[in-house]
């Protein structure tokens, strides 16, 4: 069973799932009908239509043998009532998805997504995550606090039901060139909004190697929590700078309000988590992901390069015109010195020496 | 400049006979120009052309990779282009020309893998720790960067933040220290912290309080050798003779110092005053035997009682040296 198949992530893990001769049937649970871009990857998932409180007692009749909850939306939709259908989707809905998952007899795998968002940002943070970090305070975003209530509910059902294989995947912001999050059309404008004087680390883990992660934990049994993320780290205006982008730096204050106003207006969707990723960044360790796994995703650096070559339209300072730039430079600097030492070939080398060291100065 | 001048300016270049006719005058700062500049046939201005030439063309080139954003920073944000060729140029002048810092002992540091380097504090703004790693990494044969770890405080203030992080600096706690360490990275800390570098004038080269020893357990859990550094000169840059504690707390910084140039010069008083500087790094005590004692309070302790002892006793003989603080 696949919860939120509607979505992009949950579309493309179901119908990879559906593809895999090793498992027999798939089914997808969401209350919203699939967009007709999705539908067509849909076609071999079996789809019910039902919320989490009905889906818990689909879950038992159907004898499911393992869970993939990715019905986790990371940003309020206004389309869909906005945050308070968003938290009711990802705690009360996994809440009761849970509890139904509690009854399922025949359950052995439950799969859940989380994000890094989990270690919250703070400036007293370690550098780097590992799994056993805990976050230092309540983080002040909607999602971030939703994931921990999510991941509270997944303790408690691993205490409940020992024998159930349980694994969280925290995944870094997903990145590629076709997917749409918050944060890719964030890189996608012209100009990019940053906080002033803070220059996040950020990683990002290709769409790809997050679904492969998710398959091979439904797979094969991988019980515990992994942090999903790609090797390297990217600072935030070193991405905007290789996304050939402007980046635009605005006090925190500022940004804060111009995203609160932007949010209100149903323009854009940057949260405080995203505000507080953006000023002190988020790193994790993937160690514990690539010896369990055997699987290394492909690096930050890659995968954000993936999502440059599908957005290379929106950008103004791309790295070739940048070179033409310097030869152009380089070269018109060449020919002006050329000229002036040409003027004074007649001098003697003391002459000339002296006019280098003038040239200088300018 | 004298024949043995140049000699010294030139290392491993003993034999080295400067030509009788020094023409080729000081083109790159201080150091004389590294090529024979001599020869007759082809004008030296051919030769000052293409290092000017080279010049703009590697300034472009840097240019052009930092708007590109083609560069590397590792997991801490460190960004060692970014440090060797903006922050370092800059610090070296104030390490050089400003504080004439003399280093000793730089052999004590290992070649490779990791260690951990325990300073005294001193001087009011941390210039300190940003002399200590121009040193390490101009005097070690091998160039190091030494990581600092900062107070949380630095990590608070934007600006600061991301300067600190680029040039190397982490937040001063365990996991960051012991990642670094196991990283085989040389990690500098001052376990003084704002005890040391916001105490008056009167209580000058006395070590403070050591905190927990943190930074000795740290050290016991990666099995690193722990290089004592005593530093003297930065208690004289901005001599403390009074702290406004009450402004310290409205404005919520650890102490307002006045020192006799600030605030009473306002920016001018930031200018740190010309002391002269010796460094001195003292034999790494090893730790790798320790490893199991990493939570035994009391092997942490008098590990961090016997660094403190030597830095100290480190500090006295080289005060000795310098009797007056702000001679050559």
């Amino acid at each position: 069973v696949v919860t939120g198949v509607s979505r992009f992530l949950g579309a493309r893990v179901a119908s990879r799932l559906a593809a895999d001769p090793r498992i027999e049937r798939v089914i997808g649970l969401d209350p919203h009908d699939p967009p007709p871009a999705l539908a067509g990857l849909l076609a071999e998932v079996e789809l019910i239509q039902a919320d989490a409180r009905a889906a818990a007692g689909a879950l038992a009749e159907l004898g499911a043998e393992a869970l993939v909850h990715l019905a986790v939306t990371g940003a309020p939709d206004p389309q869909h009532g906005g945050r308070a259908a968003m938290k009711e989707q990802n705690v009360i809905g996994t809440m009761q998805l849970l509890a139904a998952a509690q009854g399922a007899t025949r359950l052995r795998k439950l799969i859940v997504r989380s994000s890094t968002a989990a270690y919250g940002a703070s400036f007293r943070d370690p550098a780097v995550f590992t799994e056993d970090t805990e976050p230092r305070a309540v983080p002040r975003g909607s999602f971030a606090r939703d994931i921990l209530d999510i991941e509270g509910y997944v303790r408690g059902f691993r205490r409940r039901r020992p024998e159930v294989a349980a694994t969280v995947l925290r995944f870094a912001p997903m990145i590629s060139s076709i997917a749409e999050t918050t944060l890719t059309r964030y890189f996608a404008q012209p100009f990019v909004p940053t906080v002033l004087g803070r220059d996040a680390r950020l990683q990002f883990v290709h769409v790809d190697d997050a679904l492969e992660v998710l398959h091979r934990s439904v797979v094969e049994d991988h019980p515990g929590t992994f942090n999903v993320a790609g090797a390297g780290v990217l600072m935030l205006s070193q991405a905007v700078r290789r996304a050939g982008r402007i980046s635009l730096p605005l006090p925190e204050g500022t940004l804060s309000s111009v995203a609160g106003v932007a949010r209100t207006l149903g323009v854009g969707q940057i949260g405080l988590d995203q505000i507080d990723l953006f000023v002190h960044g988020r790193v994790v360790d993937t160690t514990r992901l690539t010896t369990e796994f055997g699987f290394t995703p492909r690096s930050t650096e890659t995968a954000f390069a993936d999502f440059i070559a599908g957005h290379a339209n929106g950008a103004w300072l791309t790295a070739d015109r940048l070179a033409a730039a310097e030869r152009g430079i380089l070269g018109s600097i060449r020919r002006v010195r050329a000229a002036t030492t040409q003027d004074s070939t007649a001098d003697v080398d003391e002459e000339s020496e002296a006019s280098v060291g003038a040239g200088k100065l300018p | 400049m004298s024949q043995d001048e140049s000699r010294r300016a030139l290392p491993g270049h003993a034999d080295f006979v400067l030509p009788a006719a020094a023409a080729a005058g000081p083109v790159n700062g201080r150091r004389p120009v590294p090529f024979p500049a001599e020869q007759p046939d082809p004008p030296p201005s051919r030769d000052a052309l293409d290092v000017w030439d080279q010049c703009v063309a590697r300034g472009l080139s840097f240019l052009r990779r930092r708007l590109a954003g083609t560069y590397e920073v590792d997991d801490f944000g460190f960004d060692p282009e970014l440090t060797d060729t903006v922050f370092y140029p800059m610090l070296r002048m104030l390490y050089r020309d400003w504080f004439r810092t003399e280093v000793s002992g730089i052999e004590n540091l290992p070649d490779s893998g990791g260690g951990l380097v325990v300073g005294n504090h001193s001087g009011t703004l941390a210039l300190d720790a940003l002399m200590l790693s121009v040193a390490v990494h101009d005097e070690h044969q091998r160039a190091r960067h030494l990581r600092l770890l900062g107070a949380d405080l630095v990590f608070r203030v934007p600006v600061l933040s991301e300067l600190a992080r680029k040039a190397g600096a982490t937040v001063a706690c365990n996991p960051d220290a012991e990642r670094l360490m196991a990283g085989g990275e040389l990690v500098g800390v001052f376990p003084e912290g704002f005890k040391g570098i916001g105490k008056r004038f009167a209580d000058r080269y006395k070590l403070q309080r050591f905190g927990r020893g943190g930074f000795v357990s740290a050290a016991l859990r990666t099995g690193t050798p722990i290089v004592p550094v005593a530093i003297v000169g930065a208690e004289e840059i901005y001599p403390i003779l009074a702290d406004l504690k009450p402004l310290a707390r409205l404005l919520g910084i650890p102490y307002f110092p006045v020192t006799p140039t600030f605030p009473l010069l306002g920016p001018l008083g930031l200018v740190p005053l010309p002391s002269k500087w010796l460094i001195q790094f003292c034999p790494p005590i090893p730790t790798a035997h320790l490893s199991d004692a990493a939570d035994d309070p009391m092997v942490v302790y008098n590990l961090a009682d016997q660094v403190r002892e030597t830095i100290q006793a480190t500090l006295y003989s080289l005060l000795e040296k310098r009797p007056d603080p702000f001679g050559l």
